[in-house]
């Protein structure tokens, strides 16, 4: 009832945990089993293993927060043999998030993971948490075809381009990665935001910038993310503030295929189960079948 | 030890000293000593939880020991006996007291005496001395003398105690471990002091935390081997294992 297939990939419900924070799915699955979710995003993943960001790196605000995490990771290679195989335990999509601070670390890194038994790759061009972290080429829509049209002759599985709320145009940014080969879609990544430490008299951050994240970017990313269904072709997987199952409906009913759930996670590490359990019991009030009954109805 | 998130009855949230509370919540739980829960006693605002160590725990109740810092603590401290509050938890990885032996130090600064007192209680065939250091008075220190042999307290004014920093009255030397928990500055004397004396030390980090659970990065420190997070790798770490920034 509530399985959706995207780029041929088969999803056992809407709901996947967003890359960043949900860990590579162990945490989580303390709490309950993660092989119950649609699928799982892993955390950015970059060519060679990051430490990330110094100082400070979670700060709250009203109804979310902003991270400057700066993509710390194990490297591509430690996570296809070290981490893939113990995320395959789940029996959920794996979605493989890659980022990187050139053209050839894409290439390479979607290289690599084209070999392995990941499901699909979300390809990053929006962390705005390190230099070449891949911000850059999420914010003109040039720069960005021209990465996915790279990404995707060497790519061998289902690719999602992941796009910031940050881009110039977020529908031409849409259309253009479209164009360029992009399998389907995925936004919003968080949005470039800042704190001051009055008492410090300095930014809270060492970049200066984190990404704001969590409820209080609700509203503006189901505007984008309806945009974007409104423009484009191909599937469009939403995300940016989803907390319940009725956030997930509205970003479902402005024509996302599936959504992404990130900080949410965190006041409450049933939030994806939760939300699950809360689109099944939904359907079944309103006696829906399908999800495509209300998809894209706005 | 799974982890759950669930709903407690508060039986007590008691003011013991200015800005201290200790609040028990009716359940069975389960922790190692030095490990925390990441707490709720509110709904939407703020965000995030807050992460407060297992101050004592049995068959009917947990109990914790907090300052009011900010908003979260201070809607904590406004709680009721009978409200119900969320715990998330058990988090960390607590003391390892099992391999603790011999003639234990306890060093501690302000609000990082709460761990120690479920800490000590677990400690078996030791000989364990604590030095409590405070701003101007002492909190839960009658209740660790059950179960320390010499409770040594310092205060910042000399109200109470030795006047002073507790790392100025205790020598690693005389130790087989030394565990310690407060202000940066403060473990990062205790433990440079015991790395001079080959002292084995333990200390308890606190940093800013999202998930609580490992999942987010958000709160990392540094170590010697890279970048470890407090809330899944720690919060105890070895002194001479972390890099402390202060
Ligand atoms: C593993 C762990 C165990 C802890 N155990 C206890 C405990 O047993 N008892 C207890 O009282 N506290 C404990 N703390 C600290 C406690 O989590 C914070 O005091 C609390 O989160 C503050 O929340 P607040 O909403 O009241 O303050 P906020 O409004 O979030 O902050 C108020 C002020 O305090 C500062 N602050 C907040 N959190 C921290 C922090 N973690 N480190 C340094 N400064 C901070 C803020 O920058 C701000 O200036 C622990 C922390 C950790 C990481
Ligand atoms: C702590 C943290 C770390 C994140 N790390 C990544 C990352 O590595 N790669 C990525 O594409 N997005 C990352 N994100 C962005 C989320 O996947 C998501 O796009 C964003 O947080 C908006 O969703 P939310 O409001 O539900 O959190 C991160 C977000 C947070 C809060
Ligand atoms: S708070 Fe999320 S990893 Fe520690």
């Amino acid at each position: 009832m509530l399985d959706v297939n995207i780029c041929g990939i088969n999803f056992k419900n809407p709901v996947i945990g967003a890359s960043g924070t949900f860990g590579f799915g162990e945490e989580y699955n303390e709490f309950y089993n993660v092989s119950m979710l649609g699928g799982i995003c892993t955390k950015g993943l970059t060519l060679n293993k990051k430490e990330g960001n110094n100082g400070t790196r979670i700060f709250e605000t009203p109804s979310g927060l902003m991270n400057s995490i700066g993509l710390q990771n194990p490297g591509i290679d430690e996570f296809i043999n070290n981490v893939l195989p113990n995320m395959r335990r789940f029996d959920t999509v794996i979605i493989a998030n890659l980022g990187g601070g050139s053209l050839e670390d894409y290439i390479q890194g979607a290289e690599k993971l084209s070999k392995t038994s990941i499901d699909m790759i979300e390809l990053n061009i929006s962390c705005p948490n390190v230099k070449n972290g891949g911000m850059a080429f999420g914010i003109k829509s040039e720069v960005a075809f021209n990465v996915v049209k790279e990404v995707k002759k060497v790519c061998k599985k289902p690719l999602m381009v992941k796009l910031s709320p940050n881009a110039e145009d977020i529908v031409d940014m849409a259309l253009k990665c479209e164009e360029a080969g992009a399998d389907c879609l995925s936004l919003v990544n968080t949005f470039k935001a800042m704190a001051i430490d009055i008492k410090r008299k300095a930014p809270v951050f060492q970049n200066i910038t984190a990404g704001l994240s969590g409820p209080c970017i609700k509203p503006i990313a189901l505007r984008m993310v309806y945009e974007v269904c409104k423009s484009v072709h191909i599937p469009v997987i939403g995300m940016g503030g989803i907390d319940t199952y009725e956030d997930a409906l509205e970003f479902i009913m402005a024509g996302a295929y599936a959504v992404q759930v990130g900080s949410s996670n965190f006041k409450n590490p049933y939030t994806c189960k939760e939300i699950v359990e809360g689109l099944q019991a939904y359907m079944e009030r309103e006696g829906l079948n399908d999800l495509s009954e209300i998809r894209g109805i706005i | 030890m799974q982890q759950v998130y669930v709903e407690g009855k508060i039986v007590i949230n008691k003011q013991i000293e200015k800005n201290i509370y200790m609040i028990s919540v009716e359940g069975k739980f389960e922790a190692k000593p030095g490990q925390f829960y990441m707490i709720r006693a509110w709904d939407k605002e703020p965000f995030l939880s807050r992460p407060i160590s297992v101050y004592d725990l049995d068959d009917e109740k947990i109990s914790f020991v907090y300052e009011v810092r900010g908003k979260g603590t201070e809607i904590l401290s406004k709680k009721n006996c009978g409200d119900a509050i969320k715990l998330m938890g058990p988090c960390g990885n607590g003391f390892d007291v099992d391999k603790i032996k011999g003639k234990i130090a306890v060093v501690t600064g302000g609000i990082g005496i709460a761990p120690m007192l479920y800490t000590i209680k677990s400690i078996k065939d030791s000989k364990i001395d604590i030095f409590a250091g405070f701003r101007e008075k002492s909190y839960i220190t009658n209740e660790m003398k059950k179960y320390a042999d010499n409770v040594y307290i310092t205060t910042d004014n000399g109200s109470e105690g030795y006047k002073g920093n507790v790392a100025e009255i205790f020598n690693p030397i005389e130790y087989n471990a030394v565990l310690c928990c407060g202000p940066t500055v403060m473990m990062k004397k205790v433990s440079n002091m015991c790395l001079n004396s080959g002292t084995a030390c333990l200390i308890s980090m606190e940093e800013k935390m999202a998930c609580g659970v490992g999942a987010c990065l958000g709160c990392a420190c540094n170590t010697s081997d890279g970048k470890k997070r407090v809330c899944k790798d720690g919060p105890v770490f070895w002194g001479r294992e972390v890099i402390l920034s202060a």
